[in-house]
């Protein structure tokens, strides 16, 4: 590949392609939509197949069905569409299908959604969420690795401007583990041989043939806990070594406050950041680490505060956590947000430092309100 | 008068040869805790044989909704691809536009099909989807244990249409084969029955030309199925093939309802 | 004393049998009788053969739970029966 100017719906579809993936299917809706268009043209280009799904339903059951056979295979929508997904997704968990999710969500407002999701029933799904399109190229590609290895849907958590935003990138491939499934998917060459392969979210026998559901179930928690163990948990962290104040953010927002954080460094504030890379599994110890010394920790959402919870569990009381989001749209509700702007999120971060106002010495205050 | 009867616990010693085994040999264990006088292992019986008659069984995927006949997911010999309630055509799509070389069915219920996933077989029939989708059809949701569904008929009685289904509370029931012969994407679609050796025969029929259908790759095929849930209907197992005839047969009329390659 | 033509016979897995009745009906011949007061170790009664079976399979056809195993004699037999005393 080369350099080139792509929006970053079209530097994902890039992205899924080099990965590997061979199947899609998705409903448009907005943001999510420019995908499905790329989808569309990119993948019959490398012999794959991409869907025209009637609804979401239907978009989550392809991708479930394409993928049991061992095809690379993701779909996606935004947090509305997700929404409909969700039976689907928990039980896809539970089948143990490797499938790339893609929520290209209005605002932040699906945090919980994702991190908290699939939905029913007590499975996960990891979640990475980028910042901007050339993050998204490799998180892309790592969701694919992620998902075969561990037989588990992943969340890739993109939002309006990631879709929307072109940028100057070069897809390139990532080299990742080979995405294997010949030890389990579908073929039909297993059929009548006396041990035919079932591919189940209510268990497949794979535990010995009078091993029930409640098993299933087990070890589908068994396997879940060694995932989220064993997934990586990733973070940026910026100046939080000194750090007073610790901002958190994520996605597209945590680019701005990291812009407005490095500003008032620059300015001689003693702030850092922390941005959450995966969100779940989330990164507690970075997070955690990067706090220590500090007197509060913000925590930034184009939301009304959701990822703050998962702050605080991290914390664990340690260091006091304050919420300085708000939900912030333009009036299409699509997540254009009049508070990603440089001097807003300046000024709200210099909120936070003048509520520390106590320690002014080590915050410098006075000389930044000039 | 015991000698009246044959001995049946061995093969016979005399020469003879054997025409039909206990279950069919895509299944790996017969037993199954369904109801006494169930139609569902009737009909599955009638696919897994047209199966082979095809001579697909080395090849076939076979997506099954939630139903009583879920219990076979586990005991089949055909690879399974377990679905939820209603959205087997849709995991059919995705396997099929995967594998196009697969031979790719469904399973499912009224209740899976018509009730929960009514749009999932649509849309599936509409976009002429290389796969077939059977439907077994007994107007009840059997594992719930005598439920109205969509495809209940009216004056039917069931456990929440106590004094029968009423159109006035209830609404009509639903002929899904008549919709689906409907859309341009749909090349085979029949009704059968399993509630005697006759329509068995007739419904092994209908089956086997769905298949051969999927495998010519001339569109969508499908085949409802009537079967007897007497546990459902409340009526005695020996009653229940006549049950059908009487009760769902005259609503859900068995026949072939359209095939291109006549 | 007469003979009946008997082209095939059946073995029957008792134990399988839930004792539904729909092969009775079912036999064309109407060579399949349920027990009365015999069932088997689950409580169910569960059919018997008489002298008459022409091997057609709709028994095993319409057996919900796989009773049925089919054979057709290669040179069909003559059973001999008592008279019909019914």
């Amino acid at each position: 590949m080369s350099v080139a100017l792509l929006e970053g719906s079209e530097a994902i579809a890039d992205a899924m392609v080099a990965a590997g993936c061979r199947f899609f299917s998705g409903y448009p809706m907005t943001p999510f939509t420019e995908v499905l268009e790329h989808m569309a043209t990119k993948l019959p280009e490398v012999g794959g197949t991409c869907m025209n799904a009637e609804s979401e339903l239907e978009a989550v059951g392809m991708a479930w069905g394409a993928a049991a056979t061992g095809t690379p295979s993701a779909t996606g929508s935004t947090g509305q569409g997700l929404s409909l997904m969700q039976e689907s997704l928990s039980e896809a968990t539970l089948a143990r299908i490797p499938l790339v999710v893609l929520n290209m969500a209005r605002a932040q407002g699906d945090y919980w959604q994702a991190t908290r999701g699939p939905g029913h029933g007590d499975s996960r799904m990891p979640v990475l969420a980028p910042m901007d399109v050339p993050e998204a190229i490799t998180l892309t590609q790592l969701a694919f690795e992620l998902a075969y290895r561990w037989r588990n849907p992943v969340l890739l958590f993109g939002d309006y401007y990631l879709a929307h935003t072109a940028s100057s990138v070069d897809v390139t491939r990532v080299e990742h583990a080979p995405l294997r499934a010949d030890d389990w998917a579908l073929t039909g060459a297993t059929s009548g041989t006396g041990n035919a392969r079932l591919v189940s979210p209510l268990g497949s026998g794979e535990y010995g043939a009078e091993s029930s559901y409640a098993d299933h179930l087990v070890q589908c928690a068994h396997a879940t806990e060694a995932m989220l163990a064993g997934i990586e948990p990733l973070a940026e962290t910026g100046f939080c070594d000194d750090a007073d104040v610790v901002v958190v953010a994520f996605g597209t927002p945590a680019k701005y406050v990291r812009a407005a954080v490095t500003r008032l460094r620059a300015e001689g504030a003693r702030i850092g950041y922390v941005r959450p890379i995966t969100l779940l599994p989330f990164p507690s110890e970075i997070l955690a680490r990067a706090a220590r010394g500090a007197r509060t920790v913000a925590v930034y959402e184009n939301s009304q505060g959701q990822m703050v919870d998962d702050v605080r569990l991290a914390l664990e009381g340690a260091v006091p956590v304050q919420f300085i989001g708000r939900l912030s749209l333009d009036s299409s509700g699509f997540g254009i947000a009049p508070d990603l702007d440089g001097d807003y999120l300046r000024d709200r971060l210099l909120d936070v430092l003048n509520v520390d106002v106590l320690n002014v010495d080590v915050l410098n205050v006075e000389v930044l309100d000039d | 008068m015991t000698d009246r009867f044959l001995p049946t616990a061995l093969p016979p010693v005399e020469a003879a040869h054997l025409v039909d085994d206990f279950g069919p040999s895509l299944l790996d264990v017969a037993e199954h805790s369904l109801c006494p006088g169930c139609g569902e292992p009737v009909a599955l019986r009638a696919i897994l044989e047209a199966i082979e008659d095809v001579g697909a069984a080395q090849r076939t995927i076979g997506v099954i909704g939630i139903g009583c006949y879920t219990a076979f997911a586990n005991s089949l010999d055909i690879e399974v691809l377990q679905a939820l309630h209603g959205r087997a055509p849709s995991l059919a799509t995705g396997a099929k536009r995967a594998r196009p070389e697969n031979l790719v069915i469904t399973l499912q219920g009224d209740g899976d099909m018509v009730n929960e996933g009514l749009q999932e077989v649509l849309h599936t029939a509409a976009r002429g989807e290389r796969v077939t989708c059977f439907m077994l059809d007994n107007g009840v949701f059997g594992e719930t244990g005598g439920h109205m569904t969509a495809t209940t008929a009216l004056g039917q009685r069931t456990k929440n249409t106590l004094d029968g289904r009423d159109a006035e509370q209830h609404g009509f029931p639903i002929r899904v084969s008549n919709l689906i012969a409907e859309l341009d994407g749909a090349a085979y679609v029949a009704r059968g029955a399993v509630n005697n050796a006759g329509n068995v025969a007739r419904t092994k029929k209908m089956i086997r030309s769905a298949l051969e259908i999927q495998e010519a790759g001339l569109g969508f095929s499908f085949v409802e199925i009537l079967t007897m849930c007497p546990t459902g209907w409340f009526v005695d197992t020996p009653d229940a093939p006549d049950y059908l005839t009487s009760t769902l047969a005259p609503v859900h009329a068995p026949g072939v309802l359209k095939d291109v390659t006549l | 004393m007469t003979t009946v033509l008997t082209r095939g016979t059946v073995v029957i897995d008792v134990e399988a049998c839930k004792g539904c009745d729909l092969c009775i009906d079912a036999c064309p011949p109407r060579v399949l009788e349920m027990t009365v007061h015999e069932v088997n170790t689950r409580g169910y009664r569960y059919p018997r053969l008489v002298a008459g079976c022409t091997g057609c399979r709709a028994c095993a056809q319409i057996c919900p739970d796989f009773c049925f195993q089919v054979y057709k004699y290669e040179q069909p037999l003559e059973i001999p029966v008592l008279e019909d005393l019914s």
